[in-house]
C-alpha cells in the first residue's frame, strides 16, 4: 500500500477517493500482515477502528466535518482507552480495561480520528530502546537488527513501517524525538502544559507531555492542532491561546536565527550524524537564517538531574500500583506485606524497580537535599540557560541523538550508556520547553535525526522550521526497507 | 514529687465541602461502601487531582478566626506510605508551606481565667478511606467513600497543661469551626478526631520530657480520660525509674488504658516532596480580605456581646456560646419572650435537660426557639405558673400541641386570676378544714406565714396547680383575718 502522510489521507477522503474504512482496512490488512516483523502493536482494535471509520464516512455523508474525520492513528498505550486495555507495556496492567478516555485519546475521537490500535513502549515508558516492554522489544523497521529507540518505539516503528500514518507519543526525556530520530519521523514534544496529561499513564509528572509522532510536519501541525488545549482536570495544562499550526507552516526562514549550542556537538557524538546535522544547518542557512554559536553551559548536568527527578516522582506515581483495587495480585498472598512486596516485585520489569529504588532513596530522609533539593536547583539553572540563550535566538538546533539506532541487545545491560542516550534531549524536558526531532539524513542506512528547540509555547515556529525545511529535502519521504 | 503535664493537639476537621478536595465526588456521610468514589479516589492510573476552591476558602476562614497569617504560596506535598485504604500509596498533605501559619485559641478555664494556646500551622489535606476489618473472615474490606474527604489539620504547640485544658481547647476548636460552618465537627463520625501529644515533666522543669501519640481519639470525654491514663502511665514509669520511649499509642475506652501501636524507629519516612500535579496554591490578598469580612460573630465576641447586652452571667454566657446553633437558638428564643434572663435560664435549664435526658442535639429539639420563647411569654403575662409552664413544655416536647398557647387552651391550663373564682375556692377550703383555721387564728404572725402555706396547698390542688398564687395569698389573707 502506498505510505500515505495524514495530509495525503485527508485530500483522498476529501475528494472521495477512498473511505475511510477502505483506507482503515487497509492499515488493519497491513498490521495484520507485517506487525509479527516488528511488534509495534499491543493492542489492535479493529471493531473499533472499523466502526469509527464508518462513523465518519457517515458523518462524512452528511456534509459533517472535522479536522481528522476518519483518519485512522495508532495511540501509544500509556493513554487510557475506554473499554480497551491499557498496559504501558507492564505486567501490572496486563489485565487492566481503562474506564475512560485519556483526554488526547477523547480529543482525537471528537475530531473524526479513528484508533487502529495501542502501540508498544517501554515498560512505563521507562527506556530508551523499547526492550523493557513486557510484550517483547520493538524492531526498528529500518534495520530490524536494531532498536526503535523508546519509549515510544512502537508508536515510532508502527509509523515508520506504514502500518498506521501516524500515532501519539509521550515524551518525558526524549521519548517523543529519539524514537523518531531513530525511526526517520518527524516528531513533536509540545511545551509542559500544551497538551493534558489527564489520562495518560505518568512516569514523571512534572516531565511527561504527549505529542504527535508522523511523517511531516505538517502532519505533526495537523495532530498537535487536535491534541492541544487546557483541560480543567489537569492542574498543570496551560490556558494559552492555539495558534492555526497548520497556518502557520508558511512562515519562511529569512531572518531567523538558530542558535547551535557547542555542548551538542562534543566528542559523544557520532560523526555521521554531526556531518548530517551540520548539513540540515547549512540548507537552513540557504534558506535565510542566521547561525548563531550558543553555549549552554549547564548541559553536562541534565542527565543527572534528570535521574533524580524523574526516578522520584516516579517511584511515588508508580505507588498506586499495589495489587489492591485493579492491576496485577500475586497468588495466594499469606499477609499485607506479603500481597504488597510480591504484586510489586512480580509485576514489575528490572528496568521500573531500577528507578523506583532510584527514586525512593534520592527522596528519603537524609539524602533528600544531597539529591531532591540539589537536582531541583540545578534544574532552574538549565532553564535559566535556554532563557538566556533565547535572548538572542529563535531556535535552538542540533542533533537529537548522539547516534543513530544501536542493536538490539546493545545497550540493554548498561543502564548509564543506555541513559546517555538522552543527553540531547532530556534538558528540554527540564526547561519544559518544545522541541521536535526531523529527519536529516541517513547513516549507513539509518536515520539521523535533527532538534529544533523553541521558546515557551513556540511550537508553530518549530514546526514551520520543519516544513520549510521538507519542502526542499525527502529525507521525511523516504520509506524504510520493504515498507513501501 | 509535684509532676506537670504537657500536651500538644493535632486535630483533624473534615470540610463540609460538598465534593472532594481533588475529585468531584461527593463527600457525603452513610453512602453504601465505594460508591462515592471516582477514579480520580480510585488512583486509576492517569488520574489527575484538581484542588476544590471551596477547601481552600475554608481553610482560610479557619486561619483568620484564629487570627493566624495565611500563606500567600501553599504548597502540597506528597506524604508516602503503602496502606490498602490509601489508593495513591500518597496522601496529599502539606509540610512546608501549609496554608495556615502560626496563630492563637484562647480558652476559658473552671477559675474563670483563660489561657492563650498557641497553634503552630493548620494545614489542608485528604482523609483516606476505611478498611473494614469485621464483617470480612480472614480478609478486610475497603471503602473508599471517605478517600480525598477534605481535611484541616490543626496542629497546636505544646501549651496544654492538663487534660482539661486539653478539652477546653478541642472544645474551642468545635466552637470554631462549627460558627464558621465549615464543619459539623461530628466526632461520633469522625468529622472531627485528635491526636494527643502527652509528655510529663517535673513542675519547674524547662525541658520537655520524651512524648507519646496517642492515636484517634473519638470524643471530648476519651480524650481527657486518655491524656489523664497516658499522663499517669508515663509517671508511674518514670517513679518506677523506667524511661518514657517516644511511640505512638493507642487509646483502649473499655480498658481505659493506652498501649503501644509502634515505635519512633518503626515510623515510616515518609519521603514528603512537593506534588509535581498540583501548582503551588497563590492566594490574593483580595481574596483573603473578602473573606475576612464574611467572618461571623466568632464564639469569645458573641460571649462578651451576650453579657453585656443580656445581662447574663458569664457561665450562662459561655454555655450559650458554645455552639452557633445554642447561640441563634437563644436569640430567638429569648426576642420572642421578649426577656433575655428568663430565656437563658429555660435553654440552659429545661432545654438542655431535655436534650440530655432523649439523648438528642439541639438541631433535633422537638421544641423550636419561636415555641419555647412563646412559652416564657404566657409566663411573663401571667397566663400560666412556672410550674405549669414545665408541663407545657413538656407538651411541647411530646408534639401534644404546636405552641404553648394551644397546648394551655387544650389542656386549660390557663391560670385562674378570677377572684370571683378564687374566692369561691378559698371558702370551700376553709370550711372543710375548721381546725387549721383555728389553730391560725390563734397563732402570733411567724407561725402564721407557716400556717398559710397549708392553705396554699389546699387551694393550688383543688385549681389543678392553676390558681394565682399571688392573688391566692392575697385573698387568704383577708378572708382568714
Amino acid at each position: 500500500m502506498p505510505s500515505y502522510t495524514v495530509a495525503d489521507i485527508i485530500r483522498g477522503l476529501d475528494a472521495g477517493d477512498y473511505s475511510s474504512e477502505e483506507i482503515t482496512r487497509q492499515y488493519l490488512d497491513a498490521i495484520a500482515a507485517r506487525d509479527g516483523q516488528y511488534n509495534s502493536f499491543i493492542t489492535v482494535t479493529p471493531e473499533l477502528a472499523i466502526a469509527q471509520a464508518q462513523a465518519a464516512d457517515n458523518a462524512r455523508a452528511r456534509g459533517e466535518s472535522s479536522l481528522l474525520g476518519g483518519v485512522p492513528i495508532a495511540h501509544k498505550d500509556i493513554f487510557c482507552t475506554d473499554g480497551i486495555r491499557t498496559s504501558c507495556a507492564s505486567k501490572m496492567l496486563d489485565n487492566f480495561i481503562a474506564p475512560y478516555n485519556a483526554t488526547v485519546v477523547e480529543k482525537m475521537a471528537a475530531a473524526g480520528a479513528v484508533t487502529l490500535g495501542k502501540t508498544n513502549l517501554d515498560e512505563f515508558a521507562m527506556g530508551s530502546s523499547n526492550e523493557t516492554s513486557f510484550y517483547g522489544p520493538v524492531r526498528n523497521p529500518w534495520n530490524r537488527d536494531c532498536v526503535p529507540g523508546g519509549s515510544s518505539g512502537g508508536s515510532a516503528a508502527a509509523v515508520a513501517a506504514g502500518l498506521a500514518p501516524a500515532a501519539t507519543g509521550t515524551d518525558t526525556g526524549g521519548s517523543i524525538r529519539q524514537p523518531a530520530a531513530l525511526c526517520g519521523l518527524t516528531g513533536l514534544k509540545p511545551t509542559y502544559g500544551r497538551v493534558s496529561r489527564y489520562g495518560m499513564i505518568a512516569f514523571a509528572s512534572s516531565l511527561d507531555q504527549g505529542g504527535p509522532m508522523a511523517r511531516t510536519a505538517e502532519d505533526c501541525a495537523i495532530l498537535l492542532q487536535t491534541m492541544a488545549g487546557f483541560d480543567e482536570r489537569d492542574s498543570t495544562s496551560m490556558d494559552v491561546a492555539i495558534p492555526d499550526y497548520r497556518a502557520a507552516l508558511d512562515t519562511d526562514m529569512r531572518g531567523q536565527k538558530i542558535g547551535i549550542p557547542k555542548e551538542y556537538f562534543s566528542a559523544g557524538l557520532d560523526p555521521a550524524i554531526g556531518d548530517a546535522v551540520h548539513a540540515a544547518l547549512a540548507e537552513y542557512q540557504k534558506m535565510g537564517a542566521e547561525l548563531v554559536d550558543i553555549s549552554l553551559p549547564h548541559t553536562e548536568l541534565a542527565v543527572p538531574c534528570y535521574y533524580v527527578i524523574a526516578p522520584a516522582e516516579a517511584s511515588t506515581n508508580l505507588s498506586r500500583f499495589d495489587g489492591v483495587r485493579y492491576g496485577y495480585r500475586c497468588e495466594n498472598p499469606s499477609d499485607l506485606d506479603d500481597l504488597y512486596t510480591r504484586s510489586r516485585a512480580e509485576g514489575f520489569g528490572d528496568e521500573v524497580k531500577r528507578r523506583i529504588l532510584v527514586g525512593t532513596y534520592a527522596l528519603s530522609a537524609g539524602f533528600y537535599d544531597a539529591y531532591y533539593r540539589k537536582a531541583q536547583q540545578i534544574r532552574r539553572l538549565i532553564k535559566q540557560d535556554f532563557t538566556d540563550a533565547f535572548q538572542q535566538v529563535d531556535i535552538i538546533a542540533g542533533p537529537t541523538t548522539p547516534n543513530p539506532a544501536f542493536g538490539l541487545g546493545e545497550k540493554v545491560s548498561d543502564p548509564v550508556t543506555m541513559y546517555l542516550e538522552d543527553i540531547y534531549t532530556i534538558a528540554i524536558n527540564l526547561a519544559g520547553l518544545p522541541a521536535l526531532s526531523l529527519p536529516v539524513g541517513l547513516c549507513d542506512g539509518k536515520p539521523a535525526g535533527l532538534q529544533l528547540i523553541g521558546r515557551d509555547f513556540d511550537e508553530a515556529r518549530l514546526l514551520a522550521a520543519a516544513h520549510q525545511y521538507q519542502q526542499r529535502s525527502d529525507w521525511h519521504s523516504r520509506r524504510a526497507p520493504d515498507c513501501d | 514529687m509535684q509532676w506537670e503535664t504537657v500536651i500538644g493537639l493535632e486535630v483533624h476537621v473534615q470540610l463540609t465541602t460538598k465534593s472532594k478536595i481533588f475529585s468531584g465526588a461527593s463527600t457525603a456521610f452513610g453512602a453504601e461502601p465505594n460508591t462515592q468514589a471516582c477514579a480520580v479516589d480510585l488512583a486509576l492510573p492517569g488520574t489527575l487531582p484538581v484542588l476544590n476552591e471551596q477547601a481552600v476558602k475554608d481553610a482560610i476562614l479557619f486561619g483568620l478566626a484564629i487570627d493566624a497569617d495565611i500563606c500567600r504560596d501553599s504548597v502540597f506535598e506528597r506524604k508516602n506510605y503503602f496502606y490498602p485504604d490509601l489508593p495513591k500509596g500518597y496522601q496529599t498533605s502539606q509540610m512546608d508551606k501549609p496554608i495556615v501559619g502560626p496563630g492563637v485559641v484562647e480558652i476559658g478555664l473552671e477559675d474563670g481565667s483563660t489561657r492563650r494556646i498557641r497553634v503552630h500551622h493548620a494545614h489542608l489535606e485528604e482523609d483516606a478511606g476505611k478498611s473494614l476489618h469485621e464483617d470480612f473472615s480472614g480478609m478486610s474490606g475497603i471503602d473508599l467513600n471517605r478517600a480525598g474527604t477534605p481535611l484541616i489539620e490543626i496542629v497546636s504547640e505544646p501549651d496544654m497543661r492538663s487534660a482539661e485544658e486539653a478539652v477546653a481547647y478541642l472544645r474551642k476548636i468545635h466552637s470554631i469551626i462549627t460558627y464558621l460552618g465549615v464543619s459539623d465537627g461530628d466526632m461520633s463520625q469522625g468529622s472531627m478526631r485528635c491526636d494527643a501529644n502527652v509528655s510529663v515533666r517535673l513542675k519547674g522543669e524547662e525541658e520537655y520530657g520524651t512524648r507519646a501519640e496517642i492515636k484517634n481519639i473519638n470524643s471530648f470525654r476519651f480524650v481527657e480520660r486518655a491524656i489523664k491514663v497516658e499522663a499517669q502511665r508515663q509517671i508511674d514509669l518514670i517513679e518506677d525509674g523506667g524511661r518514657v520511649v517516644q511511640e505512638t499509642r493507642l487509646y483502649d475506652s473499655d480498658k481505659n488504658e493506652t498501649r503501644s501501636m509502634r515505635s519512633k524507629e518503626e515510623a515510616n519516612d515518609y519521603r514528603y516532596f512537593p506534588c509535581p500535579d498540583l501548582l503551588p496554591v497563590h492566594i490574593e490578598q483580595s481574596l483573603i480580605d473578602q473573606l475576612r469580612d464574611t467572618l461571623p460573630e466568632l464564639p469569645d465576641a458573641k460571649r462578651l456581646r451576650f453579657e453585656q447586652q443580656y445581662g447574663l452571667s458569664t457561665y450562662d454566657a459561655a454555655l450559650l456560646t458554645a455552639e452557633r446553633c445554642i447561640a441563634d437558638y437563644f436569640e430567638t428564643a429569648a426576642s420572642t419572650a421578649g426577656d433575655a434572663k428568663l430565656a437563658a435560664n429555660w435553654v440552659n435549664g429545661e432545654l438542655s435537660a431535655a436534650l440530655n435526658r432523649d439523648n438528642l442535639h439541639l438541631s433535633q429539639s422537638p421544641v423550636s426557639a419561636e415555641q419555647l420563647g412563646g412559652l416564657i411569654q404566657r409566663i411573663r403575662d401571667n397566663t400560666i405558673s412556672g410550674k405549669i409552664a414545665k408541663q407545657v413544655f413538656e407538651a411541647l416536647w411530646n408534639g401534644e400541641g404546636d405552641s404553648a398557647d394551644a397546648v394551655i387552651e387544650s389542656k386549660g391550663l390557663k391560670q385562674v386570676s378570677d377572684s370571683g373564682a378564687l374566692e369561691a375556692m378559698i371558702d370551700e377550703v376553709i370550711a372543710a378544714n375548721p381546725a387549721q383555721v383555728e389553730q391560725y387564728r390563734a397563732a402570733d404572725d411567724g407561725k402564721r406565714k407557716k400556717l398559710i402555706g397549708f392553705f396554699v396547698g389546699q387551694i393550688m390542688k383543688a385549681s389543678k396547680g392553676q390558681a394565682n398564687p399571688g392573688m391566692v395569698n392575697q385573698l387568704l389573707g383577708k378572708k382568714l383575718g
